[in-house]
């Protein structure tokens, strides 16, 4: 069975900031990152639809001590979204002072761009990341 | 299905970078393990080896084949498992069903890594392979953001405000130590035993809000166990410990297990089925080795195991009631965070922790006074596999 929605179709898209999951189609579940099976009803039957890519903050970190080749980053804050559609996703916030991130961060809405790791010699190629920003 | 025995264990003492080969130290702790069930490495049938990084580390891949001819169980099927943290248990768990089966009689099962050996730098990027790679790693997740975001989220969820759970947290931290002080295998065996809340809350920040005193170190070890068929193990040993329970569930990335978090679901479906082979409850545990790579995972684990109600952890660690000679012994070895997290090896080395104490040999200050029953809770990943292991004393 071929695969709907391969990583690179889903990595171009949210390089234009187009967020894209699949709907089941048996069960109405939105799944993002996309899968062969939907992870509610586990239904193959899915259809690729666009995401708004907005939410709310529901967990946050500040990141100081980086992976290998990624030094130059730090510090900098890693959120977890729950979207407006239901899935959590991870990507990183902007607009902020990374070292003055709070717990006044969690239920903040957000707004969705984008941001590409240039990838390193593991990671078979690029990968884009949401980057979010603070909507109020 | 056949009744299957711990016979012997062995480890090496847990360390930061070392020069011991990783063949080397698994032939150690493999060695001790066969010497103590009183058997010959040639009447090993199997040999299940952890080792998750083994390539990285020292550019050896299939380290399980050299580790068998190495210790004289030639030519014998040689296994390797990769389940990040989780390996050596997912090793021995296969074991258990093998010697259960009764397709083999005997197997050796264990693991072995030289996670310090590779540097913070390399360390840190590869254990984030541990988090799904193409669509959770560009945004510079490492193992730290993943309990970080976990205690940030766990606090928010059960309304403990952080400051309170920070000081829960470093009561953790500290208890480890004590415990890991007076355990002569532990990387930090001798050192921490001054640690306080303030020390633990001072410390340099790794990934917000969990600080170095948070954080397990990377280390370098490796640990063994003999599996024997109840037949054998009796003809053995005077002191068999059964295996009477094992669970072992995966999930997804980590943004995917959002219906659960900050619990974990593998965790859960995983101690039941452990729970429910043995046909024991949480209440008749008398000790646990638990997953602590960080303090806020040691509360995560102590309540999906059931041991504490949901969000109460930290009040139970306060209160020394997860201390030993409280309600549950957690972690008497000093656990990832004071005894060592080679990651490979883990699991069989939470395994020979429980053996011991079960026969009674560990060190006074920190022997679990007459535990008959204890468990073992082994994390991979962030929250994707999780295996558990009941253990009970034959005599």
């Amino acid at each position: 069975m071929t695969y709907k929605l391969i990583f690179k179709d889903y990595n171009d898209a949210l390089k234009q900031n187009k967020l894209l999951g699949l709907k089941c189609q048996a069960c109405g579940a939105v799944n993002v990152p996309p899968k062969m099976a939907c992870r509610q009803c586990t239904s193959p039957d899915m259809e690729i639809i666009e995401l708004k890519g907005a939410g709310k903050i529901r967990t946050f970190t500040t990141v100081y001590v980086a992976s290998e080749g990624r030094e130059s980053e730090i510090p900098y804050v890693i959120v977890m979204v729950e979207l407006d559609e239901g899935p959590w996703i991870m990507g990183n916030l902007e607009g902020i002072d990374p070292t003055k991130a709070t717990m006044a961060l969690i239920g903040r809405r957000v707004k969705m761009g984008h941001k590409v790791f240039p990838g390193d010699k593991y990671s078979a190629g690029e990968g884009a990341r949401p980057l979010f920003s603070l909507l109020d | 299905m056949k009744k299957v025995a711990v016979v012997g264990v062995g480890a090496t003492k847990f360390s930061g970078p070392q020069s011991k080969t990783e063949v080397e130290l698994f032939a150690e702790a493999a060695m001790e393990a066969i010497t103590e069930s009183k058997l010959k490495p040639g009447s090993i049938k199997a040999l299940f080896v952890g080792n998750v990084l083994g390539d990285f580390a020292e550019g050896q891949g299939m380290v399980q084949t050299y580790a068998a001819e190495n210790i004289g169980c030639l030519h014998v099927p040689a296994n390797r498992y990769e389940g990040a943290c989780a390996s050596a248990s997912m090793a021995i768990r296969d074991a258990f069903i093998w010697v259960a089966s009764g397709f083999y009689d005997i197997v050796l099962a264990g693991g072995v890594e030289r996670a310090a050996t590779m540097g913070t730098g390399l360390a840190t990027r590869t254990f984030a392979m541990f988090s799904d790679a193409r669509y959770e790693y560009p945004a510079g997740i490492t193992f730290p953001a993943v309990f970080a975001m976990l205690t940030h989220l766990y606090s928010d969820t059960y309304g403990i405000p952080l400051e309170k759970l920070r000081e829960q947290m470093a009561k953790v931290s500290i208890q480890s130590y004590k415990h890991g002080s007076i355990n002569p295998k532990a990387q930090f065996f001798g050192k921490n035993r001054d640690m306080t809340v303030e020390k633990v809350l001072g410390s340099f920040v790794v990934s917000s809000p969990l600080t170095l005193h948070d954080c397990c170190p990377f280390s370098d070890g490796a640990a063994a166990v003999v599996l024997a068929s109840e037949d054998i193990a009796r003809k053995l040993t005077g002191k068999p410990v059964y295996m009477t329970g094992v669970g072992q569930s995966s999930s997804g990335p980590l943004s995917n297990q959002s219906d659960y978090l900050p619990r974990i679901r593998a965790r859960e479906i995983s101690s039941r089925q452990a729970y429910d082979m043995a046909g024991v409850t949480p209440q008749d545990i008398d000790l646990c080795e638990l997953h602590d790579c960080f303090s806020i995972a040691s509360l995560i684990a102590a309540e999906g195991l059931g041991f504490f109600d949901f969000g109460k952890a930290g009040e139970a660690w306060e209160k020394g009631e997860a201390d030993i000679g409280g309600k549950i012994a957690i972690n008497p070895s000093g656990g990832l965070k004071s005894k060592g997290h080679p990651i490979g090896a883990t699991g069989a080395s939470q395994v020979y922790e429980i053996v011991k104490q079960l026969r009674g040999e560990v060190e006074p200050e920190r022997q679990v006074e007459g535990a008959s029953a204890g468990m073992t809770d082994t994390l991979g990943g962030d929250g994707s596999t999780v295996v558990n292991m009941i253990l009970k004393r034959g005599w």
